[in-house]
């Protein structure tokens, strides 16, 4: 079958399913609610429950629970082609753990400086993750001319690890109930409560997309090596660099949204080259797709399997995705 | 390294790249297909020095065969050998059916066709190796510069490849540069040599001047016989014993 034909199919068919999770989502949950009552304009907003579970509670988690899943899955494709490397994960390079840093900081002395609507949290921990991915680019750029990416990996790793020393001491010296908030956002939760953040986030997104939109062809590439891409006709540098930028933003993006949920950048893309193989002009928009309903569908259990209490959908991911790491690496090798 | 090089490969000649380990055979062929820059001294294409071309230019123009492909995910043949269209692709272009024909005709001139759709893990080092030169070759290159092509292969799968490249330079006028360390198989298919140690030309010019025993011994510290079949015109080159200089 010809690339384009596949490719018009796949994300058509990803495209399809996603939508219809995010049209169900929203009507399922604890408590039922009618979608004649929900859209009765004759009712007035504050008596109208049903209106308001709808669109505060609801509509907000399943569109940020979409946006988080497509950036994660989509930023680990990139960032799997880019490092050669089938177990890198969105959180390999260190920005989730600046980000976390970030909002651990934030939560610890109790800033409260909303900017249009934004809670502080989302905003530190988007600045964190900036941090760490200047750091990270410093480090990769430092040793020779262009970017190396073994030192890129090595440096993230340290950067990671040396993150969630310092989140461990700034929980320390919190005092109980912020403790007790920062480690519920560690856990990865959607619950963002309002709109706000979720259109402060679209920008950024929006541009990792764009960018994602152009490397496809030369991420296959770059999954030859990168002498053999470099004999293609890619200017390996420039690649490595925008497919850095764009992941990481994304992903920072993401970690700003819901927090660090784990394992969504890991199993989603692998899935996806399970059902359509390694060609990223189909696996990308498909992994962004499949990525956006399978967070959405995780969330909703979380919402929904031990009501009325809803659990962080981090929690579920990491109950999914866990094992399947563990089947991953058996089959590897 | 390599210092102090002048080296030109007429179009539709095939040349040998011979010298030691660390001599600069792979540099040397790095900096012919641009993907290392020289310090000092340029590298041109026809006419036209090869760091005013961009990547994509260079990779229309100049194809390279590399020792061993690792992939890192999984392609079928088909896949890999599209994947030499790059150069000739626009950002969002898809391979169109010209395309296809191109990949296809690279593929049963390497005799890989029946392979297109196999995963390419799961082929034998020959195989892979021919896949990876119809890949280099659906690049539609007028050049091909193949690094010790044969080396991690097998004596039957270094005669395939030899015999190959050998038909693709003399049926196709594929020009083509190829480095290695087995004297036999450059003897047999290519018509130039260039003999490299410590980074420097130490003699170049068609095989038959070139390759002599005074230059193995240069070359290599080895002694050796070099018989010349008197029929045919072949030469066969046996290592006797290493010299300690």
């Amino acid at each position: 079958m010809n690339v384009r034909k596949r490719i018009t199919i796949v994300v058509l068919a990803n495209a399809a399913f996603t939508l219809a999770v995010l049209l169900v989502a929203p009507t399922v949950g604890s408590t039922p609610i009618a979608l004649s009552r929900v859209f009765d304009q004759s009712m007035p907003w504050e008596s109208n429950v049903d209106a308001q579970i709808f669109f505060v509670a609801r509509l907000p988690r399943v569109l940020s629970g979409a946006l988080v899943g497509a950036a994660l899955a989509a930023a680990g494709v990139v960032l799997q082609a880019m490092l050669r490397n089938p177990l890198a994960t969105p959180f390999t390079l260190g920005v989730s753990a600046g980000g976390a840093l970030g909002a651990m900081i934030a939560i610890a002395l109790g800033l409260d400086v909303g900017v249009l609507g934004v809670t502080s949290v989302p905003i530190a921990s988007f600045i964190g993750s900036l941090v760490a991915i200047a750091i990270v680019y410093g480090l990769a750029t430092s040793q020779k001319r262009g970017l190396s990416t073994n030192v890129l990996l090595l440096a993230g790793v340290t950067l990671n690890s040396f993150f969630s020393a310092l989140i461990l001491f700034v929980q320390f010296i919190a005092d109980f109930t912020q403790a007790f908030r920062a480690v519920r956002w560690l856990m990865g939760d959607l619950d963002v409560g309002s709109y706000s953040p979720i259109v402060a986030a679209l920008p950024f997104l929006v541009c990792a997309f764009a960018v994602f939109a152009i490397l496809p062809r030369t991420l296959n590439l770059l999954t030859l090596g990168e002498d053999v891409a470099a004999a293609r006709g890619v200017e390996v540098v420039t690649a490595h660099r925008w497919a850095f930028f764009s992941a990481s933003l994304a992903t920072g993006a993401a970690v700003s949204l819901g927090g660090p949920i784990g394992f969504v950048g890991i199993i989603v893309p692998h899935l996806v080259r399970l059902m359509v193989g390694s060609d990223h002009r189909v696996v990308l928009p498909a992994a962004a797709l499949f990525g956006a309903a399978f967070t959405v569908l995780c969330d909703l259990v979380a919402r929904t399997i031990i009501a009325p209490l809803e659990l962080p959908v981090g929690i579920i991911t990491a109950l999914i995705g866990g094992p399947f790491f563990l089947w991953l690496l058996v089959k590897k090798s | 390294m390599v210092d102090d090089v002048s080296v030109s490969l007429a179009e539709g000649t095939l040349t040998g790249i011979l010298g030691p380990n660390g001599s600069g055979k792979t540099t040397l062929l790095r900096l012919l297909s641009g993907t290392r820059r020289p310090s000092s001294g340029r590298v041109r294409l026809g006419d036209r020095p090869l760091d005013e071309l961009s990547r994509r230019e260079v990779a229309q123009h100049i194809a390279v065969v590399p020792q061993e492909t690792q992939l890192a995910f999984e392609y079928s043949a088909i896949e890999i050998v599209l994947m030499g269209r790059h150069p000739h692709l626009g950002l969002f272009t898809v391979e169109g059916p010209a395309d296809l024909r191109i990949a296809r005709d690279a593929m049963a001139s390497t005799g890989t066709s029946a392979l297109a759709d196999r995963p390419f893990d799961q082929l034998s080092g020959g195989e892979k190796q021919r896949v990876v030169i119809a890949a280099a070759l659906a690049q539609s290159a007028r050049l091909l510069l193949l690094d010790e092509p044969t080396a991690s292969l097998d004596l039957g799968y270094q005669l395939e490849v030899s015999a190959l490249l050998k038909t693709l330079n003399r049926d196709h006028g594929v020009t083509m540069a190829i480095s290695t360390h087995d004297l036999n198989l450059a003897a047999s298919i290519c018509r130039e040599l260039i003999l490299m140690r410590g980074g420097r030309v130490i003699a170049a010019g068609p095989t038959h001047d070139v390759l002599t025993p005074e230059n193995v011994r240069r070359l290599y510290d080895v002694e050796a016989d070099v018989h010349v079949h008197e029929d045919t015109g072949h030469i066969t080159v046996v290592p006797v014993r290493r010299l300690h200089p």
